[in-house]
């Protein structure tokens, strides 16, 4: 074990970003910051944090990304948490569908793209695929890529299977992959129409309206005053009823912005705006 | 150790919060320390103990049926209030940030863990530092025995179950090996020890 990271030194390095990368972490989460930062010098072997330091002032822009990638937490799964999947499936889609329009849907830090699949394949078996517009935005360049391709580890296939099975979804997960030297291959046409793109929650601001909003274990790495921004972000991304969900251990209730929100299903953390 | 004193603790009675980790053999240690606190306990409580990893609900309920506190699962970012238990949620690591609130975590597994004992306590230190109670219970690895480390070197009060009386001693062992602990206790002396502190700080008051 090394030593002990101290506050003045993530500060540091804060700042070393902000400055070199016009990339402000210093509003993420301190205690996984400082656990991402230990990682990174263990997985480069930097004698200590000066060394790091040290490399980041080298200005180089192609190590911030590696570094960028490092420091995110990419852990997902398809149909996390499968009673928020049936719950859209049963009450917010078809509530959408009533307002008669095409579905605008965004996945706000989607990761390798398992949160992308599994709401294709909800749409693909309530026939509304064609029907819903998807954009797909993360951070991470190096983890966008890997969602754009639909490539997974076979066995994250299990965990995905049985959330799915548990999601009571109309098949077997099977359906939607063919396996091919050791990785699941996804089915292309599910995310045909998917636009990926780069984008900062923390600097990126709006971009669109949206109806439904995913934004699931993404905030928990940052604080409390960089929710309430990014929350007014998507309350500004959405249009007025429509939707916004995040992880099921999260809340919206310490935010300030809070108020033009009202809660549709506390235990899977669907929101709805209400107010401009 | 003055003849007044049961045990040897910080008699001007710093403490903030008590964390608790535990894997097998630790829940019926759990629900027997859950059972016995008075329903005004001083201290609020965080709990980290080894799970099914894709099983959201049953556990806390389980818990609850024999806690005179009721037990909840922290959503990220709430305060850490007095007169609560926090249970460590299902596939999420459990966390303390500066300011004495709760951060959640999707991060790897550590330890084979997710939630990780090693974290909850180790940000738990870091936070309170002397002014924190650091327990571990029964368990078959060694999560936890980095957090009690931490916690030891930041003045935290530390405490193990009794290798002897654990289901299996793996964890509270592999503590004793890598830090100085305060208390090797049974479980009835850690109730003892917590009542004795509550009591304490009432009288305090
Ligand atoms: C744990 S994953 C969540 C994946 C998926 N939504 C889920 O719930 O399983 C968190 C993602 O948030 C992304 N992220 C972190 N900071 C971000 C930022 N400032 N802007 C956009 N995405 C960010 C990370 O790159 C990572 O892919």
């Amino acid at each position: 074990m090394q030593q002990e990271i101290e506050l003045a030194q993530l500060k540091k390095i804060t700042d070393i970003i902000q400055k070199r990368f016009d990339f402000d972490f210093g509003n993420y989460a301190m205690s996984s910051f400082k656990r991402r930062i230990q990682r990174v010098i263990e997985i480069y072997k930097y004698a200590s944090i000066d060394a790091l330091i040290d490399r980041l002032n080298d200005a180089d822009h192609k190590f911030f990304q590696e570094f960028l990638s490092e420091i995110t937490v990419n852990v997902t799964e398809m149909f996390r948490d499968p009673t928020f999947w049936r719950e859209l499936k049963e009450s917010i889609i078809p509530n959408l569908l009533l307002n008669d329009r095409e579905i605008n849907i965004w996945h706000a830090g989607c990761s390798s793209g398992e949160e992308v699949f599994s709401m294709a394949i909800l749409l693909t078996e309530m026939n509304l695929l064609g029907k819903a517009k998807i954009v797909a935005s993360d951070v991470d360049n190096a983890i966008l890529a890997k969602a754009r391709e639909g490539k997974y580890p076979i066995k994250n296939m299990e965990v995905n299977q049985k959330n799915y099975e548990r999601y009571e979804g109309s098949f077997l997960l099977q359906k939607y992959y063919k396996e091919e030297a050791g990785k699941a291959i996804m089915d292309k046409e599910l995310v045909k129409n998917v636009e990926w793109r780069e984008h900062n929650l923390v600097s990126g601001g709006s971009f669109a309206k949206f109806d439904l909003i995913l934004c699931r274990n993404v905030m928990i790495y940052f604080n409390q005053q960089l929710q309430n921004t990014v929350l007014k972000t998507f309350h500004e991304s959405l249009h007025k009823y429509c939707y916004l969900a995040v992880g099921s251990k999260e809340s919206l209730i310490w935010c300030e912005i809070a108020n033009k929100f009202v809660v549709v299903n506390n235990e899977e953390k669907i929101y709805k705006k209400v107010k401009d | 150790m003055s003849a007044s004193q049961k045990y040897e603790i910080d008699e001007s009675l710093p403490y903030k919060a008590i964390a608790i980790g535990g894997s097998a053999g630790s829940f019926q240690v759990v629900t027997k320390i859950l059972s016995s606190l008075p329903t005004d306990f001083e201290l609020p409580i965080m709990m980290c103990l080894h799970r099914l990893r894709h099983v959201r609900n049953g556990f806390t309920e389980a818990l609850n049926i024999k806690s005179t506190i009721n037990i909840e699962e922290p959503t990220d970012k709430e305060p850490i209030k007095k007169g609560k238990i926090y249970l460590a949620p299902a596939n999420y690591h459990l966390c303390v940030e500066l300011g004495n609130t709760f951060a959640l975590s999707t991060e790897e597994l550590f330890n084979n863990s997710r939630p990780a004992i090693d974290y909850m306590i180790q940000t738990a230190a870091h936070n309170y530092r002397h002014k924190l109670i650091a327990i571990l219970l029964s368990g078959a690895n060694k999560d936890g025995a980095l957090g009690m480390k931490a916690a030891s070197e930041k003045g935290a009060l530390t405490v193990v179950q009794d290798p002897a009386e654990c289901l299996i001693d793996t964890m509270p062992t592999s503590a004793l090996k890598i830090t100085k602990i305060n208390h090797t206790l049974s479980v009835d002396k850690i109730i003892d020890l917590l009542l004795y502190i509550d009591q304490k700080i009432k009288k305090k008051k």
